[in-house]
């Protein structure tokens, strides 16, 4: 008896423990009749913060085109799963997504350690995946679609606007010690040195992740920019460590006007955690802000107050990329007809969807997407203020021009090159550049 | 890629040339008369034209009428207050509120009515119009009766450093009363000096007058001065200048040492509050409290809760809301603490690896609730007035927010020990944790006391939230950053030892700083790490090691 009762619990534990491994928004399963939609956000741990509004975004995306009538006349559904701030957990995360929820496309991640834990499982499993956040570039991937700015549509049109219109000489570039900041900074530098920018008018601080002390390296950066010569700071700082950095800023009295700050990490949501009133005249640089005004970002934000129900939420840039992905993705299906990985895959290049800011996104050989390029100014509301704007979009460029490992190298597609990492120098696809 | 040049140039002579010669005759002749209102009001209309070019001549031209009245219409506009109806009903200044923004007259004051959201286009500022604006406000306010303004304006004057402006300088500084001012003024008189084709008697005045300002700003100002082109300066002035640049830079390089002193201290401070709570349950009591981190973030949220409240509900006593979070931040903290106590650790006394375990897990499910019940994003946490800003205390700058908290640390220690040694709580609490046994045949309730040990230590890790709060993020992950810095401290300083605590948390915090400079933040925090292992191997029991027979239970 004892035999039998333990396998007999045993299997009621297996049981439980698997549809607890069930997601959240996954009910008795109707394969048939939806089309399953996979959402990959960290709902816990450290970048709940930030990725917790995207779940939400895909949600309310996910539940207007149902409105709408769904997609090839069938219902989505949304699996939502947790992988809860830990890399590794991504890549098991997503292979239940794909293998077991079978999914038909994925949109998720925000760290760049969190994509690239995932890559590996979308090439295996041969799916698709939505990826919304700017990142370092020096990426080409089959089954990834970068809808975030890459460097060339974030960093280096900001770096442009201060020096041509805010005659900006000195450059203080400022990161977390992590792989976006200094691939960013590195681009950056070799930028401006092109530019004529003398090496010690360039200095590089890295902090760690979470950093939260900033006196000394604010005093720095005073000081840095009292010898002469007008000085901005360029931020790659990220998550928590900014709320204290821009205190620190505040507190050690330097204005926007003085020296000013322009942040690649900082947005509407960031923000909402801080009293704006001493940074305002800081920037920021985006491919979208809530503030802009066009009846599609109006329409955009009232349904986003109406899903979440508070008046008070705002919306940012990469639930822009959210927004534009998944209409493209929704696009490139109907055009292929079928949900099937490598019909859409080859559907998705030359679709084109209107963005939030007036202008039409589409989606490149090089599975980047076109962008317009704002920068902002940050306002005593906690809104940003659109202080440039690019005249045209910006094609995003998946290997930098700046870099030497990568300048050689170009992204396409389509049949019959498909290579994510073409050497131009060479003729061959694969590996780095000269 | 390129912006259209024309744009730039244009904004980058914004300076303000011409715009102080008229203001020169506006000096002279004394007060402003009220004048027709017309041409005023068709130059304030004249803001919303161009673009941010337009903009910024239309604020030189208000500036060079020297008419007062224009002052409040630039506040409006660097505030970014101003609006441009689209009938063409001129420029207004706005504030949001009813159909959309509630306009009135910038330059009377008077309502002019409600508009929507559409009807008008906000005129837009940036760092360089915000920069145009207050050298202009400087300008004209360099007469206001206020004392304040006028260093303002002065200070402005200072960082135009235009030729054009001397005599309207000179003017002022001859009437000036208020020694701050004059001093200020003094100092742009001698920098516009020096921008000017003075005889060189008096540049090396004006040097004398900026080498006793004696900041990095003056020293670059020197600096290039000295290492100007041969026929550009006099060599006489040249000298001068490059001894001025030496002075400066001995001057700055001991009050540097000072500044990081001061950083280290600060540093100390908030390393000190998150780790004194920890003295008491790790130190005294041996209990390895993962979730000590989550105390603290329990004390910031408080503190949020009771700044929530009190902006809903009395907005007025704002300032107090710090004080009013501290004692509920303590009770809060505490009774957390004590229900771990009770319902978790009181099983595990004497098995660290699981109390580690354990309250690592709580510390997780601690976090997450906090999240689940106030949403994953910071939350915000006002500082109240007393607690902005900064002072300058020689060469030195010290934030006032950084100046409180190395206070209240202090005090905070100070009241612990006092807790400890002069009450018959803390007489209880040193028994116990020294000898159980004999503590417990003499009558004294070890549970209990265990229980209230765990509160105190819980309840002032609450109190240090409400602090951290003023400086780091209130967010559910703010416990994380402080946990693995706690222990590093209260192991450092010695376990079991207050005092060591304390010493322990400022050569931490100044050696972090001073390292800081030369290694980075990274490699710094790095290089700390490998002190403390290494200084641990040698005195295996921290700095200040408890000796006696209870050491070796």
């Amino acid at each position: 008896m004892m035999g039998r009762r333990s396998v007999l619990s045993a299997a009621a534990g297996a049981a439980l423990l698997a549809s607890a491994a069930l997601p959240l928004a996954a009910g008795p399963a109707l394969a048939q009749d939806t089309i399953k939609v996979g959402i990959l956000h960290s709902l816990s741990g450290t970048m709940a913060i930030s990725e917790t509004t995207l779940k939400d975004a895909m949600l309310m995306l996910i539940e207007e085109q149902n409105k709408k009538g769904g997609l090839l006349g069938k219902q989505l559904e949304p699996v939502v799963v947790d992988p809860a701030s830990d890399w590794p957990l991504f890549a098991e995360k997503a292979r239940e997504l794909i293998s077991v929820n079978e999914v038909a496309a994925v949109f998720g991640c925000w760290t760049s350690v969190s994509r690239k834990s995932v890559l590996p499982v979308f090439e295996e499993l041969n799916s698709l995946l939505f990826y919304p956040v700017q990142y370092e570039g020096e990426e080409s991937q089959r089954n990834v679609f970068y809808t975030g700015a890459a460097p060339n549509q974030q960093a280096i049109p900001a770096v442009d606007y201060l020096a041509e219109v805010e005659g900006v000489e000195r450059w203080v570039l400022a990161g977390t010690d992590y792989v976006y900041p200094r691939t960013t900074n590195k681009i950056l530098e070799t930028y401006l040195k092109d530019q004529g920018v003398a090496a010690e008018d360039i200095m590089i601080n890295y902090t760690p992740f979470g950093h939260s002390d900033w006196q000394s390296i604010v005093a720095e950066i005073k000081r840095f920019g009292s010898e002469g010569k007008k000085t901005a700071v360029v931020s790659t700082i990220n998550g928590d460590a900014n709320v204290p950095f821009y205190k620190e800023l505040s507190n050690q009295g330097i204005e926007a006007s003085d020296i000013p700050v322009v942040a690649f990490s900082v947005g509407e949501e960031e923000l909402a955690g801080i009293d704006t009133a001493p940074l305002v005249g800081h920037l920021a640089a985006w491919n979208y802000f809530m503030s802009v005004y066009t009846p599609e970002n109006e329409e955009f934000i009232k349904t986003w107050h109406a899903f979440i129900g508070d008046e008070s939420r705002v919306t940012n840039d990469p639930m822009e990329a959210h927004y534009i992905g998944f209409n493209m993705w929704v696009k490139a299906v109907e055009k292929a007809g079928t949900t099937d990985p490598d019909a859409v895959i080859d559907a998705m290049i030359g679709v084109s969807v209107p963005n939030l800011t007036g202008g039409v996104s589409a989606m490149m050989p090089n599975h980047h997407i076109t962008k317009p390029v704002l920068i902002g100014e940050i306002q005593d509301d906690g809104q940003f203020e659109t202080v440039y704007e690019t005249p045209g979009l910006v094609v995003g460029d998946a290997w930098s021009d700046f870099l030497p490992d990568s300048k050689d190298l170009i992204a396409d597609w389509r049949k019959p090159m498909s290579c994510g990492n073409f050497n131009t120098a060479t003729g061959k696809c694969g590996g780095k550049g000269s | 890629m390129s912006l259209p040049t024309v744009f730039a140039s244009a904004l980058r002579r914004l300076a303000l040339p011409v715009l102080l010669v008229p203001l020169l005759a506006f000096a002279l002749q004394g007060a402003a008369t009220a004048q027709d209102d017309a041409p005023l009001r068709a130059l304030v209309d004249s803001l919303a034209e161009g673009g941010f070019d337009g903009t910024e001549r239309a604020v030189e031209a208000l500036a060079a009428t020297g008419d007062p009245r224009a002052v409040p219409v630039l506040e409006a506009l660097a505030e970014g207050d101003l609006y441009d109806r689209k009938d063409g009903g001129g420029v207004f200044a706005g504030r949001r509120g009813g159909a959309g923004y509630i306009l009135s007259d910038p330059l009377t004051g008077e309502a002019a009515g409600e508009v929507g959201r559409g009807g008008v286009d906000k005129i837009r500022v940036n760092n360089n119009l915000r920069r145009a604006v207050r050298a202009a406000i400087g300008g004209l306010t360099l007469r206001s009766p206020d004392p304040q303004q006028r260093l303002a304006a002065a200070r402005a004057i200072f960082d135009a450093a235009d030729p054009e402006n001397l005599e309207i300088v000179e003017a002022a500084l001859a009437e000036e009363s208020d020694p701050a001012v004059a001093a200020v003024l003094a100092e742009a008189r001698a920098r516009t000096i020096l921008e000017s084709d003075a005889p060189p008697a008096e540049k090396i005045e004006a040097v004398e007058t900026i080498r006793a300002r004696g900041d990095r700003e003056a020293m670059a100002m020197l600096a290039a001065l000295a290492g100007a082109a041969d026929d550009a300066v006099d060599p006489e002035v040249r000298a001068a200048a490059a001894a001025g640049v030496s002075a400066i830079e001995q001057r700055l390089a001991l009050w540097e040492a000072l500044q990081n002193v001061w950083y280290g201290l600060s540093l100390g401070s908030v390393l000190l509050l998150a780790a004194i709570g920890l003295a008491i349950t790790f130190g005294v009591m041996g209990v390895i409290n993962m979730a000590h981190g989550e105390m603290v973030m329990l004390g910031a949220y408080t503190t949020f809760l009771v700044q929530e409240t009190i902006r809903t509900s009395a907005p007025e006593l704002f300032g107090w809301s710090i004080w009013m979070a501290l004692p509920l931040a303590f009770l809060v903290s505490a009774a957390v603490g004590v229900a771990i106590e009770r319902g978790v650790i009181r099983f595990l006394y004497g098995r660290p690896l699981e109390t580690l375990l354990a309250t690592w897990g709580l510390s997780l499910i601690l976090q997450q609730t906090v999240r689940t019940l106030f949403g994953a994003s910071n939350k915000e946490v006002g500082a109240p007035e007393w607690m902005s800003g900064a002072t300058q205390v020689g060469g030195l700058l010290i934030t006032y927010n950084r100046l409180y908290i190395v206070i209240f640390s202090l005090l905070v220690f100070a009241a612990l020990l006092a807790v400890l040694k002069r009450t018959a709580f803390g007489l209880q609490m040193r028994a116990v944790t020294q000898n159980r046994r004999m503590a417990s045949s003499m009558g004294i309730r070890t549970p209990w006391t265990d229980a209230m040990t765990f509160a105190l230590g819980s309840g002032i890790a609450g109190i240090a939230g409400v602090a951290l709060s003023q400086i780091d993020n209130v967010s559910p992950n703010l416990g994380q950053g402080y946990i693995i810095d706690s222990f590093m401290v209260v192991v450092f300083g010695g376990v079991g030892n207050l005092w060591g605590t304390l010493v322990g948390a400022f050569t931490l915090g100044i050696v972090n700083k001073f390292l800081e400079p030369y290694a980075g933040a990274v490699l710094g925090k790095v290089l700390v790490l490998v002190f403390i292992i290494l200084f641990i191997q040698k005195r295996p029991r921290g700095l200040f090691a408890l000796k006696g027979r209870a050491v070796d239970q």
